[in-house]
């Protein structure tokens, strides 16, 4: 007989390297994404862009293009008329203040590449030739779209997007600056960037006989694509099925219904056909994207090393129509103690489409900034860039002086320094070298937030001992299939192949949309409590029967281990959970968790994610070639569910750092007001080539106050402070300060 | 101002414009099975494979030759299944990721690629595994680096390359490369 410990420990899963539940059908090609769902007749239609970024649609010339035999209808401002046209029908739950863009409302333009037309044809093909035959007049206005030109003109928002948090200023930074011994003052800028996951934005609709639609949709959240239809085309919710079980990333795109989704929606139940809407890698730099900002650090400090005063603006781009921002310079009012801050951010209305939440939106940037300057300061003060941080380490949230529910960075810097051996750095820039390349090692400190949203849970263990549990979220890549089904099968103590996790599906509980790194703790969370509700009801049914070895047990004393319910010291004092459902006649249990909220006990601590980083690069001068050869990420994210989807979660958000640093850039051309790198060939991303070896430490945090699971979510701290760490680097190396992002070899010579 | 579209839009207007459907009848074998299907003659081999055999498992990233989401092998060779048409490759032996497996037995590279995690999101994965494959068939892969070169016309925005380039090392470090597929 096995000991108890050992039978315990095979029923752990939470934090075991599990791999994905759903890797078979990624590695076999059998998971299905939005655009490879059918039925019979399917249609398929394609979108014409607007080549101008203002001006007005004077005609547009159809005639030949629905001469092509197999073209069915071609739409555009001129035949969609009985649409709803209030703002409030296109809101979605990202709320920007605003009026949304709503697509062929009238012939205006407002951006470049916004869609003008839908081509809906037999066939991909014939929908994509006919599409050449379309002839569209424009009368192009005055539009400006350069950011840097338009500075002057930036405003204060009174209001923001979901999530948005007004900086806050404490002190007098203005006074301090005047006195303090050591002072920096530098200026960063970054052009937008677009979040081009693998995937294009495809939506596949199909009509049912009762006017119902089945939507397969590229999406971050199934109910807001769901509620944005039922408003915009005015059809019940619940005729509107929106699918996702899978999307091929999404990074932030996914938040906001695109405009695939209105298109194939408005063509099938106008034509009460099935119909797919697939944009082109091109069409993805037509909607929200990172938004290009400028800001402006000024950092004080006393001769030792001890933060004064710090200053913080950001002013950045926002499209006409809606404001859209984000927490910039917040962070630099939080990671760091210092009584003097003042923050300042604004926003500067640009003839370009709205942008949108990417990965670690707001904290990428302005973390960006902040971290580059602490570097800047630390050379300033002749001090290392490590120490500087260490000297003004804050144990409390210095903004809202409350304690942080956990906070181990310090650990980060330790375990990160001494694992990327940065005690042998040598302080110099331009003093350390292999052979002709100059190497420089730089570092920075990363943080967001430890969120919760109300989320839901259902789950259902049947009578043969399996579980199904649901929740209308979605796996954007992020690995949500594998750590619910995780919670759910080690809550339960069940084999891990007895539980399955679905989403991606509106008939589902609610869930909020994918984002901000909260899938993990708000969904985690409402799964553990549906389990445990489960758990309640079967112990209650296996203590009632007839001599029940478990009725005199105490509930503390009790574990479900390996699909039974037992005497933790005693195996042989156990129920099989089967044998309890069976016995007492129960085909199934079903529960929802009931709590939205988890706890008001979070309400007194700040709750946050930190990290530490540490990067190596090596220069060529003569070419300006940047590599970069070594990262440590050291992060302290609370309980880590899954380390290995976890780590890789770090990998890619350090791979996006490193992207930001160095290639990622979404060129506006302000002669026509157009993205001109529009494609995965002139957009840079990182390949395999440009990989680094990356080590992730998750240091231990122990949280009891997020979540009773303690989880933190890592999707976006990996990203955070990591291009920073790269700029850096490049400083020590080469001793220059490039303040202008992406660091591309040209800035370099 | 006459804008660019409308420019593009005058040229081509010398050109015929087709207005009848024009079918070509293309014979294509794909993981060992025989098809016969009546496409454009402009129809990608991608498309065909997608939407015509409904052979989902290849992908469209770019549909440009950009990214690489969309590699199959033809006879053992990696090519983008974007950039070229189906009518060119009648007869020819095509295998895609549907291909791999040998019933429930995972080919040695898709195993590997679960056991180190070497995706996310899961969308490049069936260009990367195929594009290892072919790779592995060119047999010039002698280190990681030679790795990370030769797998660079594949992209995943999730950046798991290190990952993935892990998970081809153990199947080359175990011997376990399967003959040409
Ligand atoms: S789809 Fe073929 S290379 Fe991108
Ligand atoms: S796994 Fe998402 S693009 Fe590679």
């Amino acid at each position: 007989m096995t000991t108890i410990a050992a039978d315990i420990s095979q029923a752990s899963y939470i934090g075991q390297p599990i791999s994905r539940v759903d890797g078979v059908a990624k590695v076999t090609g059998t998971a299905r994404y939005a655009g490879e769902y059918t039925a019979p007749g399917l249609l398929h239609g394609l979108v014409i862009s607007s080549p101008v970024a203002k001006g007005r649609i004077l005609s547009i010339q159809s005639e030949e293009a629905r001469a092509v035999n197999g073209i069915i209808k071609i739409y555009s401002h001129e035949n969609v008329k009985d649409l709803p046209w209030f703002d409030l029908s296109y809101k979605d739950m990202n709320l920007l203040p605003g009026s949304p863009f709503r697509p062929f409302y009238s012939n205006e333009i407002q951006f470049s590449q916004q869609p003008v037309a839908l081509v809906i044809a037999e066939s991909l093909e014939l929908a994509r030739y006919a599409a050449t035959l379309v002839r569209i007049e424009y009368e192009t206005a005055p539009f400006e779209t350069d950011l840097e030109n338009n500075l002057e003109n930036a405003f204060t928002p009174k209001r923001g997007k979901t999530g948005y948090k007004k900086p806050k200023n404490r002190g007098n930074a203005k006074k301090q600056f005047t006195k303090a011994d050591v002072k920096i003052e530098a200026e960063y800028m970054h052009g937008a960037e677009h979040h081009n996951p693998m995937e294009l934005f495809s939506s596949t609709v199909v009509y049912g006989k009762d006017g119902s639609l089945t939507v397969y949709d590229k999406t971050q959240g199934v109910l807001n694509s769901q509620s944005y239809i039922a408003r915009v085309f005015d059809i019940k919710h619940k005729k509107v099925r929106v699918l996702s079980p899978f999307v091929g990333g999404a990074f932030g795109s996914g938040l906001r219904p695109q405009y695939q989704l209105f298109m194939a929606c408005l063509a099938a139940l106008d034509l009460q056909l099935p119909v797919r809407v697939v944009l082109t890698r091109q069409q993805m730099f037509s909607f929200g994207h990172r938004p290009a900002t400028w800001q402006k650090l000024k950092l004080a400090a006393s001769n030792d090393g001890r933060l004064e005063a710090i200053e913080h603006t950001a002013i950045s781009e926002t499209s006409r129509f809606e404001n859209y921002t984000e927490n910039i310079v917040n962070w630099s009012g939080r990671l760091y103690s210092c009584d003097h801050v003042k923050l300042d951010y604004r926003l500067v209305p640009l003839d370009v489409n709205s942008p949108l939440d990417m990965r670690a939106p707001g904290a990428a940037t302005g973390v960006l900034a902040l971290e580059c300057a602490m570097d800047e300061l630390a050379y300033k003060l002749n001090i290392d860039p490590l120490v500087l941080r260490l000297k003004n380490y804050t144990e409390k949230d210095p903004e809202s002086g409350k304690p942080f529910s956990s906070k181990n960075l310090m650990d980060c810097y330790k375990q990160g320094a001494e694992h990327f051996g940065w005690e042998k750095r040598i302080y110099s820039p331009r003093s350390m070298k292999q052979g002709k390349q100059l190497v420089g090692w730089g570092m920075s400190s990363g943080m967001w937030d430890a969120m919760m949203v109300p989320a839901r849970a259902q789950a259902k263990i049947t009578a043969d001992g399996k579980l199904v549990v649901t929740s209308a979220t979605s796996d954007i890549g992020t690995g949500t299939y594998t750590i619910m089904t995780q919670i759910a099968a080690e809550t339960l103590g069940l084999p891990l192949e007895d539980v399955s996790f679905e989403l991606g599906d509106s008939k589902f509980v609610f869930a909020p949309f994918e984002g901000g790194s909260a899938t993990a703790a708000s969904v985690g969370t409402a799964v553990l409590f549906a389990c445990k509700k489960i758990r309640e009801k079967l112990l209650s049914l296996a203590k009632k029967l007839e001599q029940s070895p478990l009725a005199n047990v105490q509930d503390e004393e009790i574990v479900f281990v390996n699909g039974r319910i037992c005497h933790q010291d005693d195996i042989e004092c156990s129920l099989s959970i089967r044998e309890v459902m069976d016995r007492t006649g129960t085909k199934y249990i079903q529960e929802k968790n009931s709590d939205l909220r988890a706890m008001f006990k979070q309400l007194g601590y700040a709750r946050n994610t930190h990290s530490a980083i540490f990067v190596e690069v090596k220069i060529d001068e003569d070419l300006g070639l940047i590599s970069v050869t070594r990262v440590v990420a050291a992060i302290a994210a609370g309980n880590i569910l899954n380390p290995k989807t976890a780590s890789s979660q770090i990998m890619g958000g350090v791979m996006w750092g490193i992207s930001m640093a160095l290639h990622e850039d979404s060129f506006m051309d302000h002669q026509y007001g157009r993205f001109i790198n529009h494609d995965y060939a002139e957009y840079h991303i990182p390949v395999h080539a440009d990989t680094p070896d990356i080590e992730v430490i998750f240091v231990q945090e122990k949280d009891t106050v997020v979540n009773p699971l303690g989880i933190k979510g890592v999707g976006e701290i990996g990203i955070i402070g990591t291009a920073a760490a790269v700029a850096n680097a490049i400083y020590h190396a080469t001793g220059k300060r490039i303040r202008d992002f992406p660091i591309t070899p040209d800035k370099l010579l | 101002m006459k804008d660019i579209m409308n420019k593009e839009v005058d040229d081509r207007k010398e050109d015929a414009i087709v207005t009848e459907k024009q079918l070509l009848p293309v014979q294509l074998n794909v993981n060992g099975k025989q098809y016969i299907l009546h496409l454009e003659p402009w129809t990608s081999l991608l498309d065909a494979l997608r939407e015509h055999l409904g052979l989902t498992g290849t992908k469209k990233g770019c549909d440009h030759g950009q990214c690489g989401a969309c590699t199959i092998l033809i006879d053992g060779k990696r090519i983008n299944s974007c950039l070229t048409f189906a009518v060119m490759y009648q007869g020819v032996p095509i295998t895609t990721i549907e291909g791999l497996a040998q019933g429930d037995k995972l080919h040695p590279l898709q195993q590997a690629f679960i056991k180190h995690d070497a995706f996310q999101c899961g969308y490049c994965t069936p260009g990367q595994i195929c594009s290892a494959q072919g790779m592995l068939n060119e047999g010039h892969a002698y280190s990681r680096d030679d790795i990370h070169e030769l797998m660079s016309g594949n992209l995943c925005r999730c950046a798991a390359y290190n990952n993935i380039v892990k998970a081809i090392e153990e199947v080359i470090e175990t011997g376990q490369t399967p003959d040409a597929v």
